[in-house]
């Protein structure tokens, strides 16, 4: 997975999540819940279904370092298992 | 023979347009299979059956809308409760308290056949205002007035009568449109008709309850820590938010305290057999629902997360059931998230507390005579004054406050 493809993965996550948001709109060092009014429960959702679809288990401990779109790229891109 | 009726899903609710049959004439249903999607002013509403048989007739169109009370379908129900005689709202409710059929209607006599909603009962707008405050279908009123009108005097007999029916009436939920699509922006009319929705139950509220505060400020180390450990070890979707653990505590402390988790009748205090807690949701789009975790005491930790989660997405994306809605019997709601420290609930009509939790946050805490940052945070307790004292609601505060101190024995 490319860090483009990974963007857009994280990207229609969220957007299944919580489908009022505009992918355009998405601001990408501004923190999920501050712009899209995500909250615990989504933002475990999101940890989950980004579990599956990337294989990479987060701590939770690491669970802030996910919370910007930026953030969760930069985390995942490195630990994404070999293709 | 038994009737399928339209549920009322708040004492704010006084009609519903139905939105689909799951079932058609000659199908079989079983007690609590779906039956029908209500659509309301809280949004599309799965209703289940009440009692098990044979559809023998749909008695109204999808895209009816129809008055609260009004017959929906006749069953031609299984074992020998089949007499002809329709089955009255309030006998079902004592005997099968979990179902859609003990939400009491303001029927006094059943319908046999609904009336349109435009049918205009006569009454002065005076009533009709009573009414809409009260909750109570004018259309299922006996008019006492000139002519049959229906005065003030017979909408207070009914919303009496309907609140000494059962104890567990729904509750004056908070009520956004979900009827939208998942996701859809609420159009203006979805918008008032929430905050109308809003206004009439907390309106009714403040008026009919005297209510009580109280707060404290719970040491959250113990819970926090437990938490991190826990999650540490289990697979992401496995994890628990500590939302769970101040439910699940909320949920044993009313045994401790049951008249918390109960109505009042205009007389007596009546205590619900059942905990359920109603949690409040918001939605992006505006608004919340604070529909029941059902038997939130008697489940698990892992239990009540999963029907945590669950209850989230059908409140955010639709498919709430209607037993969810009406079955509360105490709420719980959190502006943590939102960076508030402490809420004062107000209370929904017909339960008689609402239990607040703010922002864990680190505060110097006294352990010992020294000092330490600790993560605290702020329950409070808003409660009815004419069914507990403040005595009783600070003895529910600290038995929260224990039970939190042992997480793993939630």
């Amino acid at each position: 997975m490319t860090e483009s493809e990974l963007r857009q993965t994280i990207v229609t996550l969220l957007c299944d999540i919580a489908p009022e948001i505009d992918p355009a709109q998405i601001l990408p060092d501004v923190s999920f819940r501050e712009q899209l009014d995500i909250d615990s429960m989504d933002f475990q959702n999101l940890m989950i279904a980004l579990n599956k679809r990337t294989g990479v288990d987060v701590p939770e401990r690491d669970y802030p370092k996910m919370t910007t779109l930026n953030g969760a790229v930069s985390y995942l891109l490195p630990r994404l298992p070999p293709t | 023979m038994s009737e399928f009726k339209m549920p009322s899903l708040g004492a704010d609710m006084d009609a519903g347009t139905l939105a689909a049959w799951h079932k058609g004439v000659g199908d079989r249903v079983q007690r609590g299979e779906l039956m029908a999607d209500v659509e309301t002013d809280k949004g599309v509403i799965a209703v289940e059956a009440f009692e098990s048989g044979l559809i023998e007739r749909l008695l109204v169109n999808v895209g009816d809308r129809v008055p609260v009370g009004s017959v929906l379908a006749i069953i031609h129900a299984d074992g020998p409760a089949t007499a002809s005689q329709p089955l009255q709202a309030d006998t079902v409710a004592s005997a099968t308290p979990d179902s859609v059929a003990a939400i009491p209607t303001a029927a006094s006599e059943p319908q046999h056949a609904p009336a349109a909603i435009t049918d205009r009962v006569p009454m002065s707008p005076s009533a009709r205002r009573l009414a809409r405050e009260l909750g109570v279908d004018p259309h299922t009123v006996h008019g006492t007035g000139t002519g049959g009108a229906v005065t003030r005097d017979d909408i207070e007999r009914a919303a009496a009568s309907e609140r000494q029916r059962v104890p567990a009436v729904p509750a004056a939920a908070v009520a956004p449109p979900a009827t939208a699509p998942a996701g859809a922006r609420m159009n203006a009319n979805a918008q008032l008709r929430m905050r109308q929705t809003i206004a009439a139950a907390m309106s009714k509220s403040k008026r009919e309850i005297p209510h009580y505060y109280l707060s404290t400020t719970i040491d959250m180390h113990a819970a926090t820590s437990w938490l991190a450990e826990h999650n540490e070890t289990r697979p992401m979707a496995d994890r628990l938010l500590y939302g769970v653990l101040l439910i699940k505590a909320v949920a044993r402390a009313l045994h401790t305290v049951p008249e918390l988790n109960a109505t009042w009748n205009g007389q007596q205090v009546i205590l619900n057999p059942k905990i359920h807690v109603g949690v409040a949701i918001s939605l992006r789009q505006g608004g919340l629902l604070a529909p029941a975790i059902h038997d939130a005491d008697q489940k698990n930790l892992d239990q009540l997360m999963q029907a945590f989660r669950d209850l989230v997405q059908r409140t955010r994306t639709g498919g709430l059931r209607a037993a969810e809605l009406s079955d509360p019997t105490i709420t719980v709601t959190s502006l943590g998230e939102n960076g508030v420290e402490s809420v004062f609930g107000v209370i929904y009509p017909p339960q008689v507390a609402i239990v607040g939790f703010g922002k864990i946050v680190q505060r110097p805490w006294s352990i010992d005579g020294g000092i330490f940052s600790r993560p605290v945070i702020t329950a409070t307790l808003s409660g009815d004054h004419r069914v507990s004292d403040g005595h009783r609601g600070g003895l529910f505060l600290s038995t929260v406050e224990k039970l939190l101190q042992e997480p793993g024995q939630l």
